[in-house]
C-alpha cells in the first residue's frame, strides 16, 4: 500500500473501530478490548512503518480534492512533530486499552466505553495529521465532543455529568474562538494549507489581523490545555473513569492545545505579543497548578493540578520563542505524557484495590502492594525531576532556558526564580503522593483490603516506567533520533544545537535542581502538619473557585438573561409574532427603494384596459374583501368568496396568455374547495359575538393596528407590482428556454418543457414535497380525535333517519340512499369522461396546455366526484382506490426516468426525445420527459386522492363512534 | 391594465394579511389562500416584456421561438409549481388545524382561548 494511503488508514481505523465497537453486545468486555487494542496497535504499526520516510525530513502527505473552488482540500500530513504525537496517541492509547480492560467493571457497558475511546483517538489523530487548518479545527471540535462523552461515561453520577458539561463548554467555546482565529489566518495567508501557512511568517506577523488572530488561537489552545484562567475544567474532568484521565490528561486532549501552539510556533511566535500573552499564562499556570496540587486530598486531584502545572511549563517554554526552548517543550511533552499516564494508572489501581482515592484515608500501602508502590515511586520521581529519570533532563533544559536571556524584560529576568519555585512545589507534591500513600502507619477503615492488581493491569505502568528509566539514563540512544525528527518537523530552520547528555558539568541549572529538591523536602516537612489536618485545598486560594465563577456566568447567561430576554421579547402567542414578521417584511421590501431613491414607476407603454377586465377585478376585489370580512362568522360564505377570488385569478391567467396556469389554477381551485368543505364539518360552532355591545378599546386598537399593517403590505405589493410591470426587465434566462424548447426539449409548450425537462430536478423536488405533505396529512388523520361536539351525525342526516324510522315501509338509510339519485347517476357516468379528459390533458401536455400536474388533478377529481355522489362505502365497494400505490409508483417512475439517463452516460434526468408514428393517432412525440411526466401524473393523483379520502373517511369513523355513544346511552 | 392588476394584487394581499393576523384558524387558512393568489399573480406579473394578451408561450411546431413575441415562460413555470405546492400547504394546514381543534377543543391559533 502506498504511504499516503496508509495515512488515511491510520486516520480511519479508529473511527471504523469505534463504529464496530458500538455494535458489540453490551457486556462484550473482552471483544471490545481486543478490537480497541488491535486498532491502537495497528495504528502504531503504521506510524512506526512511516518513520523512515518522516526521518528523511519530507512529510508524508495524502491529498484529496474536496472543495477546490474554496481552496479547501482534504489533506493529511505526517511530519516529525505529528509523528511524535501520533506515536503518543496510539502507543499510550494501546496501553490505556489494556489497562481499561482490567479497570472497567463487568457491569459497565464496556463496548460503549471503547467505542468512545476509539472515536476520541481518531479525532486526536485527525488533529495531528491534518494538513489543513479548517480540517484541524473540525477534528479539534470532535475531540471536545468525544471527551464530553468519555468524561460523562458514568452518566448516572452527577459529578461526571457536570464535569463533562463543563469540559465541553470551556473547550467547545475555545474551539469556536480557534475557528475564527484560523479563518483570520486563512484570510491573511490566502490559504488554509499548513505548508503554505508555515511559509508565510512575514505575511502573518506583519498583518493588522495578527493580534486578533493570535488572541483567538491562543484562546483555543489555552482552553484545551487548561491554562490559567481556564484551568478549572480539568480537575472536574477527574470524575471520568481513570483510564480516560490517564489518556486525556497525559498524552491527548490537553496536549492538543500544546500541539496547536507548536504547529503554529514557527509562524506566530517570537513577537512581543506572543511573549507577553503566552509566557505569563504559562508561568501563572505552572506556579498555581503546582501550588494547588500540594494541597489536594484527592489522589487524582493532585495529579490533575500537577498536569495543569506541567502544561503551564510547556506553554511557558513555547512562549519564550527561542528554538532551544521549543526543543525543551517537545521533550517535556513526551516525558510528561509517559510519567503522567503511569501515575494516573497507578492512582487508578490504588482506587480500584482500596476503594478510595482520599489521601486522608490512604497510608502505608507499600506493605500490601510493593510492586505497584515501587513503580509509582519511580514515576513520581520522574515527575519531580530526580536525576536518572526522563523528567530530570527536560527539567534541566527548562531551567537552562529560564536562565537564558530572551527579551531582557523584568519578566524574563525573574524567570529563574519562578522556575526554581515551581521545581520546589513539584518536589513537594510528588513527595506527598509517595509518602502519603505508600508509607506511614497501616491504613484503617478502607472499603477493600488492598492487594496487588492483576498482572496485566500493572503491565502498562511497568512498560512506561521502563521507558522513563531508559530515557533518563541513555537519552541519546533512546529518544535522541525521535526528538531530532520532531524538532525538524517543528522548526523550519536547522535545529539548534542541544545535548541530551545526563551530565553537563556543575552549572546553574543543576544548582537550581538541587535547590528545588532540597526546598521541596523542607517545604513538605513544613506543611506536614497543615496537610494532615485534612483541609481540602490550599490556604486563601481555596476560596477562589473557578468552578463557582463558571457556574455563575452560565446561570446568568443561560438562565437569568435568557429568561429576561424571553420575558421582554418573546411571546407564546402567534398573533404578535405574525405582526412582527409581516411588519418586518414591509420594512424590508420598502427599505432598498427608499435608500436608493429608485422610487417611481417605469415608462413602458401600458396595455390598454378592456372594461371587462376592470369589471372582473371589481368582482375579484369585492370577493377578497368579502372573504376577509366573512371568514369569522360565515365560513361557508367566505369559502365561496375565496373561490370567487380564485376564479378571477384564473381568468386573469387566461387573459394574460398563461393557459397552463389557468388550467392548473382551476383544477386546484376545485380540489381545494372540496377539501375545505370537508374540513368545515369539524370546526366548532361559530361563537356568537364575544363583545355584545362594543369591543373594549384594547381590542379595537389591535384591530386598527392589524388593518394598518394589512393595508401597508397591500399598498407596498400593489406599488411594487405596478413599478415592475411598467419597467422593462433585463434579459433573463427566458431567451434560452424559448429558443431551445423545441430544438432540445422536443415540445412546443415551453412551460411544460421547462417543468419536465430543463428544470426537471425542481419538479422532482416539488412532487416529493407534495408526496410528503400527503403522507403527513394521512398520518395526522390516522390519530385524529374530533372534538366531542362534532361527533354527532349532521342535522340533516338525523332528520332523514328519523323520517325513515317513523315510516313503517322504510328502513333507516333509505332516504340517504335515494338522495339526489339522478345527479348521482350522472356523476357515475362522468367518471370515464373525466378520466379520458385527464388522459387527453396528459398526452397533449408537451405541446399544448396540460401536462402531468393538470392531468393528475383531473383524474383525482374523477375519483372525488364518485365519493361525493355515493359516499366512501359505496365507492370502496365498487372501486379499488390505492392512493399510496399511485404515489409510490409515480415517485419510482420519475426517479427511474432520471436514473435511466445514467445508463446512457448522461447526467441525472437528461431527457431524450423523438417522434414516433403510431397507427391511427399519427405522429406522436415520445420524449423520455413524457415518462417523467407520467410519474408526476401518478403521484399527483395519488397524493390528492389520499388527502381527500383521508379527510372524507373521518365522517365514517366518527359516525361509528357516535353510534357506539348513542348505543351506550 | 397594469394599474388594475396592481390594485387587485394589493387588495388580495391586504385581505390575506388581515386574515392572517386574526385569531381563528379558519380565518388564517382563508387568509393564506388569498395571500397565495396575490403572490402568484405578483410573480406572474414579473414577466419580462410586461403583460401580454393573446401570446401564450406555445411555439409553432418545428420553429425556434422568438422571445420578444410571446409571454415570458419563466414566471409562469414558477407559478405553476407554486399553485401545486400551495394546494399541498393548504391541505396540510387544514389537517393540522383540525387536529389542533380536536386536541385542544378550540379553534384559536394559540390552542387556547385568550383570557378575557
Amino acid at each position: 500500500m502506498p504511504h499516503d494511503t496508509l495515512l488515511l488508514v491510520a486516520l480511519l481505523l479508529p473511527f471504523l473501530g469505534s463504529l464496530a465497537a458500538g455494535f458489540l453486545p453490551t457486556h462484550a468486555r473482552n471483544a471490545a478490548a481486543v478490537l480497541a487494542g488491535s486498532v491502537a496497535v495497528a495504528g502504531m504499526g503504521i506510524t512506526i512503518w512511516l518513520y523512515a520516510m518522516v526521518a528523511e525530513g519530507t512529510p508524508v502527505q495524502f491529498w484529496l480534492s474536496w472543495l477546490p473552488m474554496l481552496g479547501l482540500d482534504f489533506t493529511l500530513r505526517l511530519d516529525g512533530l505529528a509523528w511524535l504525537f501520533a506515536m503518543m496517541i496510539f502507543g499510550i492509547g494501546a496501553l490505556v486499552v489494556l489497562y481499561a480492560r482490567y479497570y472497567m467493571s463487568r457491569e459497565d457497558p464496556v463496548p460503549r466505553f471503547f467505542s468512545f475511546l476509539l472515536a476520541f483517538m481518531g479525532s486526536m489523530i485527525g488533529i495531528v495529521l491534518s494538513g489543513n487548518l479548517i480540517q484541524m479545527v473540525f477534528f479539534w471540535e470532535l475531540t471536545s465532543l468525544f471527551s464530553f462523552l468519555l468524561i460523562g461515561y458514568w452518566h448516572h453520577s452527577a459529578s461526571a455529568r457536570d464535569g463533562a458539561r463543563m469540559a465541553l463548554t470551556v473547550t467547545g467555546t475555545g474551539g469556536l474562538c480557534l475557528l475564527v482565529g484560523v479563518l483570520l489566518v486563512g484570510r491573511i495567508v490566502g490559504s488554509y494549507d499548513i505548508d503554505q501557512v508555515l511559509e508565510s511568517r512575514d505575511l502573518i506577523v506583519q498583518s493588522d489581523l495578527y493580534v486578533p488572530a493570535l488572541v483567538l488561537i491562543l484562546l483555543g489552545a489555552f482552553t484545551k490545555s487548561a491554562q490559567f484562567p481556564f484551568h478549572f475544567w480539568l480537575p472536574h474532568a477527574m470524575a471520568a473513569p481513570t483510564p480516560v484521565s490517564a489518556y486525556l490528561h497525559s498524552a491527548t486532549m490537553v496536549k492538543a492545545g500544546i500541539f496547536l501552539l507548536m504547529r503554529l510556533w514557527p509562524v506566530m511566535s517570537g513577537t512581543d505579543a506572543w511573549f507577553y500573552m503566552v509566557v505569563p499564562a504559562g508561568l501563572v499556570t505552572l506556579l498555581l497548578g503546582a501550588f494547588i496540587a500540594i494541597f489536594q486530598q484527592d489522589l487524582k486531584g493532585l495529579l490533575a493540578y500537577s498536569t495543569i502545572s506541567h502544561l503551564g511549563l510547556i506553554t511557558l517554554l513555547l512562549g519564550l520563542g527561542s528554538p532551544l526552548a521549543a526543543v525543551a517543550a517537545i521533550f517535556h511533552t513526551l516525558n510528561h505524557a509517559i510519567f503522567k499516564a503511569s501515575l494516573f494508572m497507578a492512582a487508578g489501581i490504588i482506587d480500584h484495590e482500596t476503594g478510595t482515592r482520599d489521601l486522608r484515608k490512604l497510608s502505608g500501602l507499600y506493605r500490601y502492594m510493593p510492586f505497584t508502590a515501587t513503580l509509582a515511586m519511580v514515576a513520581a520521581a520522574a515527575m519531580a525531576g530526580v536525576p536518572l529519570l526522563n523528567g530530570f533532563i527536560s527539567k534541566e533544559m527548562f531551567f537552562a532556558e529560564a536562565v537564558a536571556d530572551h527579551t531582557g524584560s523584568l519578566l524574563d529576568d525573574s524567570l529563574p526564580y519562578w522556575a526554581t519555585l515551581a521545581g520546589v512545589f513539584s518536589v513537594t507534591y510528588s513527595l506527598r503522593f509517595i509518602l502519603g500513600v505508600f508509607f506511614g502507619p497501616p491504613p484503617i477503615d478502607l472499603p477493600h483490603r488492598p492487594h496487588e492488581p492483576a498482572h496485566w493491569m500493572r503491565f502498562p505502568i511497568e512498560l512506561l516506567v521502563l521507558i522513563c528509566l531508559l530515557i533518563g539514563i541513555v537519552p541519546g540512544l533512546t529518544v535522541g533520533p525521535v526528538l531530532a525528527t520532531a524538532v525538524k518537523g517543528l522548526l523550519d530552520a536547522t535545529p539548534p544545537y542541544y545535548s541530551l547528555a545526563l551530565w553537563h558539568g556543575f552549572n546553574l541549572p543543576l544548582m537550581m535542581s538541587l535547590i528545588a529538591m532540597a526546598g521541596g523536602v523542607v517545604l513538605y516537612l513544613g506543611l506536614r502538619r497543615y496537610l494532615e489536618s485534612g483541609i481540602e485545598g490550599p490556604p486563601i486560594l481555596r476560596d477562589f473557585k473557578g468552578q463557582r465563577i463558571f457556574e455563575k456566568v452560565l446561570a446568568t447567561l443561560s438562565w437569568q438573561w435568557a429568561r429576561a430576554g424571553e420575558n421582554a421579547l418573546g411571546t407564546r402567542r402567534l398573533q404578535p409574532q405574525m405582526r412582527i414578521v409581516i411588519s418586518l417584511a414591509v420594512v424590508a421590501a420598502l427599505a432598498p427603494f427608499l435608500a436608493n431613491g429608485a422610487v417611481g414607476t417605469g415608462n413602458m407603454p401600458g396595455t390598454p384596459l378592456p372594461p371587462a377586465f376592470a369589471l372582473l377585478w371589481l368582482i375579484g376585489g369585492a370577493c377578497a374583501l368579502g372573504a376577509a370580512y366573512q371568514a369569522k362568522y360565515h365560513r361557508f360564505a367566505a369559502l365561496v368568496l375565496v373561490g370567487g377570488a380564485g376564479l378571477v385569478t384564473c381568468i386573469t391567467f387566461v387573459w394574460l396568455s398563461a393557459p397552463d396556469l389557468a388550467v392548473t389554477q382551476l383544477l386546484v381551485e376545485i380540489v381545494t374547495t372540496v377539501l375545505l368543505l370537508l374540513g368545515l364539518r369539524w370546526l366548532p360552532k361559530r361563537i356568537e359575538e364575544v363583545y355584545p355591545t362594543r369591543p373594549p378599546l384594547k381590542v379595537l386598537l389591535r384591530r386598527y393596528v392589524d388593518i394598518t399593517i394589512a393595508c401597508a403590505l397591500g399598498g407596498v405589493m400593489a406599488f411594487l407590482a405596478y413599478c415592475l410591470m411598467t419597467r422593462p426587465l433585463t434579459e433573463s434566462v427566458s431567451r434560452f428556454f424559448v429558443e431551445r424548447a423545441y430544438s432540445e426539449g422536443g415540445g412546443t409548450n415551453i412551460i411544460n418543457v421547462i417543468l419536465v425537462d430543463f428544470r426537471g430536478f425542481d419538479t422532482m423536488g416539488e412532487i416529493v414535497v407534495l408526496c410528503l405533505a400527503a403522507l403527513t396529512v394521512f398520518a395526522l388523520l390516522r390519530r385524529f380525535r374530533p372534538a366531542p361536539e362534532s361527533i354527532r351525525t349532521p342535522e340533516q342526516q338525523r332528520i332523514q333517519n328519523a323520517y325513515d324510522e317513523a315510516s313503517p315501509d322504510r328502513s333507516p338509510g333509505d332516504t340517504v340512499a335515494d338522495y339526489m339519485l339522478i345527479p348521482r347517476l350522472i356523476m357515475h357516468w362522468l367518471f370515464p369522461v373525466i378520466a379520458v379528459m385527464a388522459v387527453y390533458l396528459f398526452m397533449r401536455g408537451h405541446d399544448l396546455p396540460g401536462g402531468g400536474f393538470a392531468a393528475g388533478i383531473t383524474l383525482s377529481i374523477a375519483f372525488v366526484v364518485q365519493y361525493m355522489a355515493s359516499g366512501a362505502r359505496w365507492v370502496e365497494d365498487h372501486l379499488r382506490v390505492l392512493p399510496l400505490r399511485w404515489m409510490g409508483l409515480g415517485l419510482l417512475t420519475s426517479c427511474a426516468t432520471g436514473v435511466g439517463s445514467w445508463w446512457f452516460g448522461y447526467p441525472f434526468l437528461t431527457s431524450h426525445f423523438q417522434y414516433v408514428e403510431l397507427p391511427l393517432i399519427g405522429k406522436m412525440p415520445a420524449a423520455s420527459a413524457l415518462l417523467f411526466d407520467l410519474g408526476v401524473f401518478a403521484l399527483v393523483v395519488g397524493a390528492t386522492v389520499l388527502i381527500l379520502i383521508a379527510l372524507a373517511h373521518q365522517s365514517l369513523r366518527s359516525s361509528r363512534a357516535a353510534q357506539v355513544n348513542e348505543g351506550g346511552d | 391594465m397594469e394599474i388594475v392588476l396592481a390594485i387587485g394584487i394589493g387588495l388580495f394581499t391586504a385581505s390575506g394579511v388581515w386574515l392572517l393576523l386574526r385569531p381563528r384558524t379558519y380565518q388564517v387558512i382563508i387568509g393564506l389562500a388569498l395571500l397565495s393568489y396575490a403572490v402568484n399573480l405578483f410573480i406572474f406579473a414579473m414577466a419580462g416584456g410586461g403583460l401580454r394578451v393573446d401570446s401564450p408561450p406555445i411555439l409553432a411546431p418545428g420553429g425556434v421561438g422568438d422571445p420578444t413575441a410571446i409571454a415570458d415562460p419563466i414566471p409562469q413555470a414558477l407559478v405553476l409549481t407554486a399553485i401545486v405546492i400551495g394546494f399541498a400547504m393548504t391541505a396540510l394546514f387544514l389537517v393540522v388545524l383540525l387536529a389542533a381543534r380536536g386536541r385542544t377543543g378550540t379553534d384559536h391559533v394559540d390552542g387556547r382561548e385568550p383570557d378575557r
